[in-house]
C-alpha cells in the first residue's frame, strides 16, 4: 500500500474530477460543471485553461473577463503550488500513457528495441507552433487537435471518434518511444513545464540516505529532472517535474520526499 | 579553444534548424487539418453566437452552454462529426431549440461566444432576455416537396411555429387545377424567423420540405443599389450615399465636345 500510496492518490484526483464533470452534464449536478478548458466551481468561480487562453488571445478573441479570471486562477494555482502537477494529477491522458509505459518496462520493452531519437525539447516548438498557427489561422490550434480535451470531453459529453486518440496515444508510447507524448510532445506539458518552474512544492533528494539503486531514475517519466540522485542533496527544481511522486514511492531509503522550496538559496550546502 | 567554441555554435544552429524543419513539416499537416475543420459552413450555433469567424476563435469548448441547455437540444461537435471539434451546435431534425424564456445558454458562456446583448433589448432602462433577437438560422421551404404546395392541406409547420403568424405566414391562393379548392402555402418571413427549427421537427415529408440553413447561406443581400422608395427606413440608407463617377477612354471628354471637333469631318 505504501508503494502505492501516491499513486492511488492521483487516480482518486483524475477520476473523482472526471466523475463530477460527468455528473454535472449527465446528473445536473452544480459542483464542477464544464471540462477542462473551461468550468465553473459551485455555480460561480470560472476556471479555465491558461494554454487555450494564450491560444485565443493569439488567434485574435476579445475574451470576457470571466474567463480570464478563470485562467488566472488556474496559472497561479500551478505555479505558485502545485508545478506541473497537471500532468499527472488531472490529465485524463496520464491514465493511459502511464499504462503504456508500465507496460513497456514489464514485457521489457526498451531493453529490446533500439531508441527513436525524440528530443524532450520538442514539446516546446510544439508550443512555438500552436501559437504561431493560431495567429495566422485565427482560432485556437492546439484545441482543434488537442487529444487531452478530445479524451477529457468524450468523457463527460460522448465520445465518438476520441478513442481513435487514446489508442494511437497508447499504442505510440507502447510500442515507438517510451513517455513519447506526455514527456516528448505534449505542448500542454511545455507549457506547464514554463508555467510551474517557480512552484513551491518540489521533491526534495537526499543524497546521504540514498543507495544509489537508481530505482528512481527507472521509473521517472521525466529522467533529466533527477540529475541530482546519488550525487547532491537538493530539491528537483526542474519544471518539467511533474509531481507525480512516483520516485518517492519506489524509494527504499526514503532518500525522497515532497518538500516545500526553500526559498533561500541555499540548495548546495551538501555536495 | 576557438575550434570548439565554432562547433558548439554550429551544433546549437543546426539542432535550431532541424527544429525549424521539423516544425514546418508539422505546420503543413496541421495547419491543412485546422483549415478543414474549421470550414464548416452549414453548422446552425446556439442562440446569440458571434459570427462564425469570431465564435471559432472565442468559444473555449467548455460545454456549459449544453450543460445548461434543459432539452439537451445542443451538442459538443465530437471528433467524427465533421464540424470543429468540441464547438456547440444543434440538429433541429433531431431535437430543435425551444426558444426558453431565459435563453438559459447565453448567460453561462464564460468567454463572450455566445453575445449576452445581442439576445437582450432594454425594457424600462433595464435589459432583459429578448427571444426575438435570436437568430440561429432561418427556415426555407423546398416548394417542390412542400405537401402544402401540391394544394394537400398541411399547416405542421406554421402551427409548429413559437412565432406563428409572425416567423411562418400561411398565403392563401386558387387551386386552379379543382377550381373549388384553396392552396395554404406556409411562407417564411426571413427577418422574424429565429432558426429555431421547431417548424423542421415538425415537417411530415420524410425528409423534411421545411428546414433550417445558416442565414449566410440562406439569406441574400440587396445592396446599396435598390431601395425600397416607399419605406422611410429603407431610404434610410441612402442617408450617407455619395455619387461615383467612372471614367473610362470615350467618356473622360464631353459628349459635348464631340459635336463641336468638326475636325475629323472634313
Amino acid at each position: 500500500m505504501r508503494k502505492i500510496r501516491y499513486l492511488l492518490m492521483r487516480r482518486f484526483v483524475q477520476i473523482g474530477l472526471l466523475i463530477l464533470y460527468f455528473g454535472a452534464n449527465a446528473y445536473g449536478w452544480k459542483i464542477l460543471q464544464g471540462n477542462l478548458s473551461g468550468s465553473l466551481l459551485f455555480e460561480t468561480i470560472p476556471l479555465a485553461d491558461p494554454y487555450a487562453l494564450v491560444q485565443m488571445l493569439f488567434a485574435g478573441a476579445v475574451l470576457a473577463t470571466d474567463i480570464l479570471i478563470g485562467g488566472l486562477i488556474i496559472a497561479l494555482l500551478y505555479a505558485i503550488v502545485g508545478g506541473r502537477a497537471f500532468c499527472s494529477w488531472v490529465c485524463p491522458i496520464n491514465m493511459v500513457t502511464d499504462l503504456a509505459n508500465w507496460l513497456r518496462r514489464k514485457l521489457g520493452i526498451s531493453k529490446v528495441q533500439k531508441r527513436v531519437y525524440m528530443s524532450r525539447s520538442l514539446r516546446y516548438w510544439m508550443l512555438g507552433l500552436s501559437l504561431l498557427l493560431s495567429l495566422v489561422m485565427g482560432v485556437a490550434a492546439f484545441e482543434l487537435i488537442s487529444p487531452i480535451s478530445m479524451v477529457h470531453r468524450g468523457l463527460v459529453f460522448g465520445m465518438g471518434l476520441g478513442f481513435g486518440a487514446i489508442i494511437v496515444i497508447f499504442l505510440f508510447d507502447l510500442f515507438v518511444h517510451e513517455n513519447a507524448w506526455c514527456g516528448h510532445i505534449c505542448p500542454l506539458g511545455g507549457f506547464y513545464s514554463i508555467l510551474g518552474k517557480i512552484s513551491l512544492i518540489r521533491v526534495r533528494h537526499d543524497a546521504d540516505a540514498c543507495t544509489a539503486c537508481m530505482k528512481c531514475v527507472e521509473v521517472c517519466p521525466e529522467k533529466e529532472v533527477l540529475h541530482m540522485v546519488a550525487k547532491r542533496s537538493e530539491s528537483v527544481l526542474m519544471g518539467e517535474c511533474t509531481n507525480c511522486a512516483r520516485c518517492i514511492e519506489v524509494c527504499d531509503d526514503d532518500a525522497l520526499n515532497f518538500s516545500l522550496r526553500s526559498l533561500v538559496k541555499k540548495e548546495k550546502e551538501n555536495t | 579553444m576557438k575550434k570548439e567554441s565554432f562547433s558548439n555554435r554550429r551544433k546549437f544552429i543546426l539542432t535550431m534548424a532541424r527544429g525549424v524543419g521539423l516544425s514546418a513539416m508539422g505546420a503543413l499537416v496541421w495547419s491543412a487539418y485546422v483549415g478543414e475543420v474549421k470550414a464548416a459552413p452549414l453548422i446552425l450555433r446556439p442562440p446569440g453566437a458571434l459570427p462564425e469567424e469570431d465564435f471559432l476563435k472565442t468559444c473555449i469548448k467548455c460545454g456549459l452552454c449544453v450543460e445548461a441547455c434543459p432539452y439537451d437540444t445542443l451538442l459538443l461537435a465530437k471528433p467524427g462529426d465533421n464540424n470543429p471539434i468540441g464547438t456547440p451546435f444543434f440538429v433541429p431534425k433531431d431535437i430543435a431549440c425551444y426558444m426558453c424564456d431565459d435563453i438559459p445558454c447565453v448567460p453561462i458562456c464564460p468567454t463572450g461566444a455566445l453575445d449576452t446583448a445581442s439576445v437582450q433589448s432594454e425594457v424600462e432602462g433595464e435589459m432583459v432576455w429578448d427571444i426575438m433577437k435570436m437568430d440561429m438560422g432561418v427556415a426555407v421551404v423546398d416548394v417542390q416537396s412542400c405537401i402544402a404546395f401540391w394544394g394537400i392541406q398541411c399547416d405542421a409547420c406554421y402551427r409548429a411555429c413559437p412565432l406563428m403568424d409572425e416567423a411562418i405566414i400561411i398565403e392563401y391562393d386558387k387551386n386552379e387545377r379543382t377550381g373549388k379548392h384553396a392552396f395554404m402555402k406556409p411562407v417564411v418571413i426571413s427577418d422574424v424567423c429565429t432558426g429555431c427549427g421547431l417548424c423542421e421537427r415538425a415537417c411530415v415529408t420524410e425528409k423534411p420540405a421545411i428546414f433550417v440553413l445558416p442565414n449566410e447561406i440562406a439569406l441574400g443581400k440587396a445592396g446599396d443599389h435598390y431601395i425600397k422608395g416607399w419605406d422611410k427606413a429603407d431610404e434610410a440608407r441612402l442617408k450617407d450615399a455619395k455619387g461615383e463617377t467612372t471614367t473610362t477612354e470615350l467618356s473622360k471628354e464631353s459628349a459635348l465636345d464631340s459635336l463641336n471637333d468638326m475636325g475629323d469631318l472634313y
